[in-house]
C-alpha cells in the first residue's frame, strides 16, 4: 500500500559529526545513513568530513576511507569495485546507483548516502535482499527446453538470435532499478519489480526456450507485471544503462499479441 | 539476529524523482482531479433540467473567479492528461523508450497542454464576445 511517511522505528534522527583531524585545505561532507540493530535506537545520519587530496575519486573509495580510518563500524556492502558485482548499490545524491562507479566530483554539495529505498535495513548502508531474489527466482532464470541437446554440439543461436539478448544479459541485479520504482515501493510483495522483469524478458526472448507460453501464462497478471506503469525511474537509475522499461513494454506487446 | 524489526529505508523523503516520474504522478493526479470534474459537470447538467432559475444560480457559481478558476484548472488537466495519454499510447506499442525520447515526448506533452488548455479560453472569450 501507498505510505508516504516512514514507520516509528525507521524514523531518522542527525547523528555524530565526524570532523577532519589534520589541517587539510580540500575537504568534502558526507551525511550517511546509519542503523545499528544491536543498539536498539532508530537511524541516525552521520555526517563526516574527508580530505579529498587524500581520498580516491569514487563514493565507493570515501566509503572504504571513512571505514578504515574515521568509523570502523560504518558497515556497506563492497567487492569488485569496478561495477560488475552490483554489491555496492545504494542510494547517492537522492538516486540509486553503484558507489563504485559514481564519482565524487560529480555530487554538488554535500554527498548523501542511503541504503536502496523502501527495503528493510540489515544495518547501516545493506538492505535485505532476499525478497528481491526469490522473485528472480519465481522468473526461473534458466533455460527450459523439451527438445534434448544436439548430442555433439551446444544449442547454437544466428548472430540475429544472439543479438537479441543485448541490452538484457548484461544485467547485475544490483537492484538499483526496482527499489527506485514507486509501484515496486507500494506493492513490493506482489509486483515483481523491474529487474526480475528484465530477466524474465531476457528468457522470453532466448531463441533456445522452449518454455515462452508458460513464462507468460505466469507473468499475465494484474499485479507481478501490470503494476508497471512506465513511471521509468528504472531505466533513469541503472547503472549498467539497461531499459528495464522497455523490456516490460515488450512483454506487454508480447501478451497482447498472442491473444 | 534481529529481523522483525528492521527499520525500512527512506524512499520519497530521500529520492530525488526525475522529471519523468513527475510527469507520471502529474498524470495520475489530473486523472483524479478529472474524476472530480465529472461531477461538477453532471452537476450543471441536472441544472439545465431543473429549470431557468437553478440554472441561473449554477452559472453564475461556475462564472465566480473560483468557478472560472477551478474549470480553468479543469481544463488543463484534460489537455494534460489527453497528450500524456497519447505518450502512453506510444509506450503501449514498444516506442519512445530511450532517456532522451522520454524527457522529449514529457516536454512536448507540457507545451502542448499548456498551449491547448490557453488556445481554448481564448477561442471560448472570443466567441461568447468580450470579458465578463
Amino acid at each position: 500500500m501507498v505510505e508516504f511517511t516512514l514507520p516509528a522505528n525507521s524514523k531518522i534522527t542527525p547523528g555524530k559529526h565526524h570532523p577532519v583531524t589534520t589541517g587539510a585545505t580540500n575537504t568534502r561532507r558526507f551525511k550517511v545513513y546509519r542503523w545499528d540493530p544491536d543498539s536498539g535506537q532508530t537511524p541516525r545520519t552521520d555526517t563526516y568530513d574527508l580530505d579529498m587530496d587524500r581520498c580516491g575519486p569514487m563514493v565507493l573509495d570515501a566509503l572504504i576511507k571513512l571505514k578504515s580510518e574515521v568509523d570502523p563500524a560504518l558497515t556497506f556492502r563492497r567487492s569488485c569495485r569496478e561495477g560488475i558485482c552490483g554489491s555496492c548499490a545504494m542510494n547517492i545524491d537522492g538516486a540509486n546507483t553503484l558507489a563504485c562507479t559514481k564519482p565524487i566530483e560529480d555530487i554538488k554539495g554535500v554527498i548523501k548516502i542511503y541504503p536502496l529505498p523502501h527495503m528493510a535495513v540489515v544495518k547501516d548502508l545493506v538492505p535485505d535482499l532476499t525478497h528481491f531474489y526469490a522473485q528472480y527466482a519465481s522468473i526461473k532464470p534458466w533455460l527450459q527446453a523439451a527438445t534434448p541437446a544436439p548430442p555433439d554440439s551446444e544449442r547454437l543461436q544466428s548472430k540475429q538470435e544472439r543479438s537479441r539478448l543485448d541490452g538484457l544479459y548484461e544485467c547485475i541485479l544490483c537492484a538499483c532499478c526496482s527499489t527506485s520504482c514507486p509501484s515496486y515501493w507500494w506493492n513490493p510483495d506482489r509486483y515483481l519489480g523491474p529487474a526480475a522483469l528484465l530477466q524474465a524478458y531476457r528468457w522470453i526472448v532466448d531463441s533456445r526456450d522452449e518454455a515462452t507460453g508458460d513464462r507468460l501464462d505466469e507473468l499475465e497478471d494484474p499485479f507481478r507485471l501490470y503494476r508497471c506503469h512506465t513511471i521509468m525511474n528504472c531505466t533513469m537509475t541503472c547503472p549498467k544503462s539497461l531499459n528495464p522499461g522497455k523490456a516490460i513494454a515488450e512483454i506487454k506487446k508480447l501478451i497482447f499479441a498472442r491473444r | 539476529m534481529t529481523t522483525n524489526n528492521r527499520p525500512l529505508s527512506p524512499h520519497l523523503q530521500v529520492y530525488r524523482l526525475p522529471l519523468p516520474a513527475l510527469l507520471s504522478i502529474t498524470h495520475r493526479a489530473s486523472g483524479v482531479f478529472l474524476a472530480i470534474g465529472t461531477l461538477a459537470l453532471v452537476y450543471w447538467v441536472l441544472a439545465i433540467a431543473s429549470g431557468a432559475e437553478e440554472f441561473q444560480g449554477v452559472q453564475e457559481r461556475f462564472g465566480s473567479i473560483t468557478g472560472r478558476g477551478l474549470l480553468f484548472l479543469w481544463t488543463g488537466a484534460l489537455f494534460y492528461h489527453l497528450c500524456n495519454g497519447v505518450r502512453h499510447l506510444f509506450w503501449d506499442i514498444g516506442s519512445g523508450f530511450e532517456i532522451t525520447t522520454v524527457y522529449r515526448s514529457g516536454w512536448t506533452v507540457m507545451v502542448v497542454a499548456v498551449a491547448l488548455t490557453l488556445l481554448s479560453w481564448l477561442a471560448a472569450y472570443a466567441m461568447r464576445g468580450g470579458g465578463a
